[in-house]
């Protein structure tokens, strides 16, 4: 109950934020050169000007901007994203169409990391400076040195071209037509080294970032009372430090969501994965401004989220919370 | 056959600290049901002792010579497995800061239960009933609630119970007690010493108690071991070392303890040069859902300072007496009454206030700006208020003279300085502004006893050459005889009893006024 | 500060650090002089493997360019970019961290939704909608990437002046009847300052990268020798001609690790801890 309430606070408090997202990136895009109609125009072969005047009416382009940001707000509290001009289809039903594969490979990505960044984190931090402590935060930093593009490629290189043992991208297989679990097995294949690739770099952050936070809370008072009560080490650990540890780690989730998002849009071009971040790459490119707003409000709505439920998660963690 | 016996051991510290060892060649022994108080200041080993028992210090401490000797075993050195299943069963320790000595995230019975669960093979059952029982046995106010309850849910001298219960589930042989009060207020402290005698002479543990209080010392010990720079320099039965000490650091320290029994009141002038009336100050907490009732911390205070002498504020944490303090310096805002300084409300521009009032902090680490020269945090003061900076320099310089310290010392940082002279730089500040009034706030509890004796005497020559009217806030009764003329008693946010400091501790009228002076440890055997 | 600066010395991680970046310094202080050809004109036959033409030490890529050329001006390209970026997300960041967390209430709020905003939406994102809105020339990029970057700076910094306001050295100045700005600035900001120049050594890293994943996507200035361009450039001749795509990214590594080492090592030094690491 107390856990729901503090969730719903936070939650009210992030809609002016959400606002003034969507307020400052309507105004932003409207210092874009070049509106939707304009890309229409481009993509038909050329009209001329009484045409675009048409459209401009037609798609209410040609009010203040004032009166297109009611509208537009307006619109989307009923969760009418407009209509995409290059795709021909609503914005609405063009996000929908790239959702899976982004929230796929990001639920990959966050999991492998968040997993083996911990595991790798308490080696670390059990052994500190021996060489397994060592050897994991070396490895940590050159993982965080690592372009996340470039691992792919060389990834791609190695596994795909000389070793063939993955494959080099795509969503799955689409030329077999699978179904069922086969289908959901060829994707999870298709899906090992994109995930790889988008958390290699928070693998590196969630290993330092427990690594750090086991170390400090192993030099905290109640560590010495257990020791004083004759604790098992292992026991120390798993029921002392650990639970204290993870609390650092489950605020660093919701803080890295909004990161990890903007890194799904390299991995997806690297790996050509039809996700949403290859669709913000591809309408900035071909100036579907009307795409790109709707992939903002969704990202904003995504990020809010995850933020949601890792404050859930962090009030039933830490009693102290609420209290 | 003692129940504990340290021989010649020596501890050292790791490479980088202020000093090569923490111990030389220390010998103790405890005898079965006996309390061994060991007591020095800071520096002394004393709380380096408690922790290489069970070999508990801080990394890079280490022992280099000796034996700890627990019946047959050499605890220090043997393999960590025996060790570890002697903690807790045969060695219990109880640490100072109850409020990070216990897991925020586990349950206070969770934690209790450990004890059973990791030494012996009880069932569940068993083991609920006994953690009940002990909670019982250390006088927690609902043992069945705090079994369920998580530790930032107790007070801290609810926290050094369960502690207490925690150390003594398995009815070890030694108890091992490192400054388990100093945290705590006054009245708490006097409760949990009684506890712990009590406890202690039902089962016959043997008990080292670290402290730094001489007071604690003669409240609760059998016998005393004084300790100064990593050395024993006297030993002996209780009566014989506070009585008749032998060494001379010993007289020393004890001559620093300040009495009970104010000195002679003297004339002091009918001239009120602070005055406070009727003063209320409420903390909202803030934030949209306001489910806490908001915090009164001062409910209509008055009080009458007058010029030339000292009032001493005393009282436990929460009666109101920081807040009184900060109101008065106007730090804090208020919200019902006046402050009036030399006949004039207490102005609310920052700059005409620093002529009235100033203000000496408690904590000399954290009250000098670590990245500036002392003398710049001095002069600072006049320099805003329009002083030539030569000037400012030049009567920092003469401050530090009065205050015991070298002009020479106004180029240096504050890590150069000891905790003492910090202080006397922070009262150098504070004069800078040649004030009406200075508000004390705690100026001598960061202090070791010895120094403490000194800064005191500093402020009551100050005061005696310059005619300072001083407000000085304290927790520590023997401390507010030694310098006040007249002293005001506060809990919850009221004045509960007020008037000249003689009249006052020897016929309290208040009942709590009675009860704090009953709860200063060691009144008996120290005689004051 | 010679006691810091001994710290740093000693730690043979932080020296490697420091190494690697006056190393790409180096190389960028270099390329004018090694190479003073427009290291984006055409220079020799495309795709030579690296050694095999004594001109061309590091290969050609695909449109015939000299990649070592390439690769020391990219040095310039990359370390300015990061440098001026990253000085401008530590001063914006710093400044409205500095006054949320001095002056709480309600400026603390209206600040903190602002940077709350700013990190909700994902900075690449953001990043490609300036792009988008403002051009891809150099200049654009680098203060755009500036902007993006300000969020973490400022909750550090907010983070600190709430933790150090109410140390009361400060409110020992403030009793003494000093002003607000002199209390931010002379008693507050030396003392917030350490853990957010260490900070700022992510931040730079931070950017180079974010500039090298743009040029990687073509979105950067096409005009300037960038890493990311030539790993981008690299990707449609993989297959074989794989060097093209490898020697940036490993460049780019290097510095990105040169950074980061330094960060630690200046953490590190600022900080001792007797216990060790």
């Amino acid at each position: 109950m107390r856990i729901i309430s503090l969730a719903a606070k936070r939650l009210a408090a992030s809609l002016p934020t959400l606002l003034l997202i969507l307020v400052g990136i309507f105004c932003l895009l409207q210092f874009a050169p070049g509106d939707t109609v304009d890309a229409m125009l481009a993509q038909m072969g050329g009209g001329d000007a009484a045409i675009a005047a048409d459209l401009r009416r037609f798609y209410g382009l040609d009010l203040s901007v004032a009166e297109q940001l009611t509208r537009y707000l307006w619109r989307l509290v009923r969760l009418d994203l407009g209509f995409s001009a290059i795709y021909g289809k609503p914005v609405a039903t063009v996000i929908l169409e790239r959702l899976p594969a982004t929230l796929s490979l990001m639920g990959a990505s966050l999991s492998f990391a968040f997993a083996a960044g911990m595991a790798l984190g308490v080696i670390a931090a059990r052994r500190v400076n021996r060489w397994p402590d060592t050897l994991i935060s070396t490895l940590g930093l050159i993982f965080y040195a690592t372009p996340s593009f470039w691992f792919g490629l060389m990834a791609i290189v190695l596994f795909s071209v000389h070793l063939q043992w993955l494959p080099a991208g795509g969503f799955g297989d689409v030329a077999m037509g699978y179904t069922g679990a086969r289908r959901v097995l060829d994707i999870a294949w298709h899906l090992v080294l994109p995930t790889l690739t988008l958390g290699l770099i928070f693998l590196a952050i969630y290993l330092r970032i427990m690594r750090a936070s086991m170390l400090e809370v192993l030099s905290l008072d109640f560590v010495r009372t257990a020791r004083a009560k004759g604790l098992r080490e292992t026991r120390i650990i798993t029921r002392h430090v650990l639970r204290n540890a993870l609390l650092p780690m489950v605020t660093l989730i919701g803080l890295q969501a909004g990161t990890m998002l903007g890194g799904a849009v390299v991995v997806e071009s690297v790996f050509s994965l039809p996700g949403l971040g290859r669709l913000a790459y591809e309408s900035v490119v071909q100036r579907d401004l009307n795409t790109l707003l709707g992939i903002v409000f969704v990202s904003a709505l995504l990020v809010i989220a995850v933020n949601f439920l890792v404050d859930m998660l962090y009030a039933r963690l830490d009693p102290r919370i609420g209290a | 056959m003692s129940a504990l016996s340290i021989e010649h051991l020596t501890v050292a510290l790791p490479r980088g600290a202020d000093r090569p060892y923490a111990l030389r060649d220390v010998s103790l022994s405890i005898a079965p049901g006996e309390i061994l108080c060991v007591v020095g200041e800071s520096g002394s080993g004393k709380s380096v002792t408690a922790t290489t028992i069970m070999r508990l210090m801080a990394p890079g401490v280490r022992v280099e010579a000796g034996r700890v000797m627990l019946g047959e075993a050499d605890l220090a050195s043997l393999p960590d497995e025996a060790l570890r299943r002697l903690r807790g069963r045969r060695i219990a320790m109880v640490f100072q800061e109850p409020m990070t000595a216990l897991n925020p995230l586990m349950a206070v019975g969770d934690q209790l239960a450990e004890m059973w669960r990791t030494h012996t093979d009880l069932p569940a059952e068993q083991i609920a009933e006994r953690s009940l029982a002990a909670l019982r046995e250390v006088a927690l106010p609902d043992p069945e609630g705090a079994l369920r309850a998580y530790p930032h849910e107790l007070s801290g001298g609810q926290r050094q119970r369960v502690m207490i219960a925690m150390a003594l589930a398995l009815e070890p042989e030694l108890l091992i007690c490192d400054e388990p009060t100093t945290a705590l207020d006054v009245t708490t402290q006097a409760q949990i010493l009684t506890l712990i005698r009590e406890l202690q002479r039902r089962r016959g543990t043997a008990v080292l108690f670290i402290t730094h209080d001489f007071g604690v010392v003669a409240e609760i010990a059998d016998r005393v071991a004084v300790m100064q720079q990593g050395v024993v320099v006297e030993q002996g039965s209780v009566k014989q070392v506070l009585t008749a000490p032998s060494h001379d650091y010993t007289r020393r320290l004890l001559a620093a303890v300040p009495g009970l029994r104010a000195p002679p009141a003297r004339e002091i002038s009918p001239e009120a040069v602070l005055e406070i009336r009727n003063l209320g100050k409420t903390y909202r907490p803030a934030g949209i859902f306001r489910r806490r009732r908001a915090a009164r911390a001062l409910d209509g205070v008055s009080l009458t300072l007058h010029r030339g002498s000292t009032l001493g504020i005393v009282g436990e944490s929460g009666s109101g007496k920081s807040t009184l303090a900060r109101c008065a310096v106007g730090l804090l805002g208020f919200d019902g009454g006046e402050i009036r300084i030399a006949g004039r409300p207490l102005p609310r521009a920052r700059q005409a206030a620093a002529h009235l009032v100033q203000m000496v902090f408690q904590d000399p680490y954290a009250s000098l700006n670590p990245r500036r020269k002392v003398g710049d945090q001095v002069a600072q003061g006049p320099i805003a208020a329009g002083t030539a900076r030569a000037k400012a320099l030049a009567e920092a310089a003469e401050l530090f003279a009065l205050v015991g310290l070298e002009p020479s010392a106004l180029a240096r940082f504050p890590h150069e300085f000891s905790g003492g002279q910090r202080q006397r730089i922070g009262i150098a500040r504070a004069l800078a502004m040649k004030p009406e009034v200075l508000v004390a706030d705690e100026p001598v509890s960061a202090l070791d006893v010895s120094v403490q004796a000194q800064v005191l005497t500093l402020l009551r020559e100050l005061q005696a050459r310059l005619g300072l009217s001083i407000l000085f806030i304290t927790h520590d009764l023997r401390v507010a005889a030694q310098l006040c003329d007249e002293v005001a008693v506060m809990q919850n946010g009221l004045v509960v009893e007020a008037g000249p400091i003689g009249q006052v501790f020897e016929q309290p009228a208040h009942a709590y006024t009675k009860s704090l002076l009953a709860a200063v440890p060691g009144r008996a055997v120290l005689g004051v | 500060m010679r006691r810091a600066l001994l710290a740093y010395i000693r730690n043979p991680a932080a020296v490697l650090g420091a190494a690697l970046v006056l190393a790409v310094l180096a190389m960028g202080l270099a390329a004018p002089l090694l190479f003073p050809n427009d290291p984006l004109g055409l220079a020799g036959r495309p795709l030579q493997w690296p050694g095999a033409n004594p001109r061309f030490p590091l290969g050609t890529d695909p449109s015939g360019r000299d990649i070592m050329a390439q690769l020391f001006h990219g040095a310039r390209v990359s370390l300015l970019i990061g440098f001026v970026a990253t000085l401008v997300a530590t001063a914006i960041g710093i400044a409205i961290g500095a006054l949320a967390g001095f002056y709480s209430g309600f400026v603390d709020t209206v600040l903190m939704r602002l940077t709350e905003a700013f990190q909700t939406l994902p900075n690449f994102l953001l990043l490609l909608v300036l792009v988008a809105v403002f051009g891809s020339q150099i200049e654009t990029v680098t203060i755009a990437i500036g902007l993006v970057s300000w969020p973490p700076v400022a909750r550090l910094t907010r983070a600190e002046f709430l933790t150090l306001r109410t140390r009361e050295f400060v409110q020992a100045a403030r009793v003494q009847g000093l002003s607000d700005l002199h209390l931010m600035l002379r008693e507050v900001l030396p003392n917030a300052l350490p853990p957010v120049i260490v900070y700022a050594s992510v931040v730079m890293a931070v950017a180079i990268l974010l500039e090298s994943a743009l040029a990687f996507l073509q979105l950067s200035d096409p005009n300037v020798p960038s890493w990311g361009n030539l790993i981008g450039l690299g990707r449609n001749v993989l297959r074989v001609e794989w060097y093209v795509s490898a020697i940036p990214g490993v460049a780019i590594l290097l510095t990105i690790l040169g950074v980061s080492l330094v960060g630690q090592g200046l953490n590190d030094a600022l900080n001792p801890r007797i216990t060790g690491r």
